[in-house]
């Protein structure tokens, strides 16, 4: 193909090209130039190469909040898509009963997050919370400020709470799309209810599913606001998540350097995993 | 297999009809042969989806009977009546291969394995499906899908009807007509009960022994074909079947013979009329209009090429009389004279015919 001589068209970029450049490329550009640099403040810059780089990945403490973190979304995902899903199976498809669903499903999804974290806080207070109370009297100790296993059961499950309604409504929404005919078919030939989930319903929801397990994916693996408030990231260090860790050393030890460096790492790994969970999903799929 | 029988079947889709608007369909009955091929034709609207839906079980009719083989099935779900269905678009299990797509209803009937085999092996052999059986059916074309749905219906023996909703809607024309010749040859093969649903008059003429002609919810005539060409019931049937359709011209009948625009004009039924003579109408085929040196003086307004003939279009003062001619024979221009065969000039009342 011949290239053309007139290349006046991309001025017609340039809007687009500066606005992106301001909200996405050069914040971005600052936090590479923070990552190979030393600061003492003052905007006084050392040069410091991959040094940063090579502190994050060697050390521990990274480590430990990846494996976390790892956990972390590992379990929710486990527990919010299969959950959604059957969920969504369960939901009227039409009548009166349809809209009270599906508004009692928005609710959760509507309320900002950082009051998701402070409702869950007080709720799982084991003196005057009523569900930290309850499971107290049931005969379980439970003290999320105090155990890590119960502040991680309260991080899941605020999670879990939180963000399966987004799976339901993609699910649901899913569901929706199948025409009738599919279901009929599915009862001429004589399929049994897990047949029709198996071999009607589940394929025609690979690619919302595909979207829901993204869209939670990178959600949880940023979680962020909910989790501090409820937790603060304790006890000790067990609940403290990459997002967490982060804003801890960036602002509260103020090395800016290792936090840059972290925070490429970090995009870097959800980059890669989430074009990884793509590339899987969509295999064996015709557009 | 089946005799069907549909007997005083009512339905309406609001709880509490009143007028005759809210049937959509107003008491219908009707007898299907087993082993017969039979098509139900009528325009959008007209109730044949309803009656479909009404017969696979999916709806249960307001009022009347539905019996297979003399048993009454009004109650029995889809799976009892045990019928198969052939969608408007085409019905596949996607993940499925289309050798695990034919072997689907017989594997949920819990069918052997060595017998799912030879069923399928043997109608795959009839649908021309044996190259693609390791293929996963969501790679197949269209009419290659609607091939695997009818499969389905097919490998079960004990099937009492095949139903077909408008089966050839997403097929590219060029397809469209072999497998129309396809279902037609099944039909021979199988010899199963075949209900063929469509609007569309060339499939259902050239798929059924018998079609049904709907409109708003009423049977208009049942009848072969050539029936419903040559001896329409209804102006409707005359209208809807044939292109252009029948000839519908106002006409008086005085003393046994029918009158059009005062010139006399020969017909099968005229000295069958015994009424007062309101609402009259006669209608003939454009096939059976031809150029006459005397008869009934027309206009000639329009000549239209239809490739081995022409559509011409007469007008008589208000009305128009088209007809076709063979090519090769000269229209005259301007005023011109026509005859009806007589043998296929019928008269009607209020719409029916003269009887």
């Amino acid at each position: 193909m011949r290239k053309t001589a007139n290349q006046k068209a991309w001025f017609f970029v340039l809007p687009v090209v500066s606005l992106v450049a301001f909200n996405a490329i050069v914040p971005l550009m600052t936090v590479v130039n923070y990552s190979v640099q030393e600061t003492f403040g003052d905007n006084v810059f050392f040069w410091a190469g991959v040094q940063w780089f090579e502190q994050v990945l060697r050390s521990d403490r990274f480590h430990a909040a990846l494996l976390r973190q790892l956990m972390f979304t590992g379990t929710i995902l486990a527990i919010e898509i299969p959950l959604g899903l059957v969920i969504a199976l369960a939901m009227p498809r039409k009548g009166p009963w349809v809209s009270v669903c599906l508004v009692l499903m928005a609710l959760p999804l509507l309320i900002p997050w950082n009051v998701v974290g402070a409702m869950w806080n007080i709720l799982a207070l084991p003196d005057i919370g009523l569900l930290g109370y309850g499971v107290n009297a049931l005969g379980f100790e439970y003290n999320y400020t105090r155990q890590p296993g119960s502040a991680w059961a309260t991080v899941i499950v605020m999670d879990v709470w939180h963000w399966t309604s987004l799976v339901v409504l993609l699910c649901y929404a899913g569901l929706m799309s199948i025409p009738d005919a599919y279901y009929q078919a599915a009862k001429v030939d004589g399929a049994r209810p897990w047949a029709v989930f198996r071999y009607i319903q589940l394929p025609k929801l690979k690619r919302v599913l595909t979207i829901a397990i993204l869209l939670r994916f990178m959600d949880s693996f940023m979680v962020y606001t909910e989790a501090v408030v409820l937790t603060g990231g304790g006890p000790g260090n067990s609940t403290t998540f990459l997002s967490i860790d982060l804003v801890k050393i960036a602002l509260g030890q103020f090395d800016l350097g290792p936090a840059a460096a972290m925070s490429i790492v970090y995009f870097l790994i959800v980059l890669t995993m989430s074009w990884i969970f793509y590339t899987l999903m969509m295999r064996n799929e015709e557009i | 297999m089946a005799k069907i029988t549909l007997q005083d079947l009512r339905h309406s889709y609001r709880g509490n009809p009143r007028n005759d608007d809210d049937w959509a369909l107003k008491r219908l009955t009707l007898e299907w042969r087993d082993g017969g091929a039979y098509a139900l034709l009528g325009p959008s609207g007209c109730g044949k989806t309803t009656l479909l839906n009404i017969i696979s079980g999916l709806i249960r009719p307001s009022e009347g009977r539905i019996l297979f083989d003399g048993i009454d099935v009004t109650d029995a779900t889809p799976e009892l009546r045990n019928i198969a269905q052939v969608f408007q678009f085409p019905v596949v299990y996607d993940t499925l291969t289309v050798y695990d797509n034919l072997a689907f209803p017989l594997r949920n009937r819990g069918v052997g394995e060595a017998e799912v085999d030879r069923i399928v092996r043997q109608i795959a052999a009839m649908l021309d499906l044996e190259s693609t059986l390791t293929q996963r059916a969501s790679g197949l074309s269209a009419d290659g899908k609607q091939k695997i749905s009818l499969g389905r219906g097919l490998v079960r023996s004990d099937v009492n009807v095949i139903m077909f909703d408008e089966p050839l809607t997403v097929i590219d024309p060029h397809l469209k007509w072999q497998l129309r010749s396809k279902l037609k040859e099944l039909h021979h093969r199988i010899g199963r009960t075949m209900i063929y649903v469509t609007h569309d008059q060339t499939e259902a003429l050239t798929f059924a022994d018998e079609v049904t002609v709907m409109k708003d919810g009423m049977i208009v005539q049942t009848g072969t074909p050539v029936d419903l060409f040559e001896r329409p019931r209804h102006v409707f049937v005359g209208h809807f079947i044939g292109s252009p359709g029948m000839n519908v011209l106002r006409c008086e009948v005085k003393g046994g013979k029918a009158l059009v625009a005062g010139q006399p004009v020969e017909s099968v039924n005229a000295g069958r009329y015994r009424g007062a003579g309101a609402g009259l109408q006669l209608g003939v085929r454009p096939e059976f209009v031809k150029f006459a040196s005397d008869g009934i003086a027309v206009d000639v307004v329009k000549v239209a090429d239809a490739g081995r003939h022409r559509i011409v279009e007469t007008r008589l003062g208000d009305e128009v009389v088209n007809m076709l001619q063979p090519e090769d024979e000269a229209v005259p221009q301007g005023r011109a004279h026509l005859r009806f065969d007589p043998a296929h000039t019928q008269i009607y009342e209020d719409g029916w015919i003269v009887d």
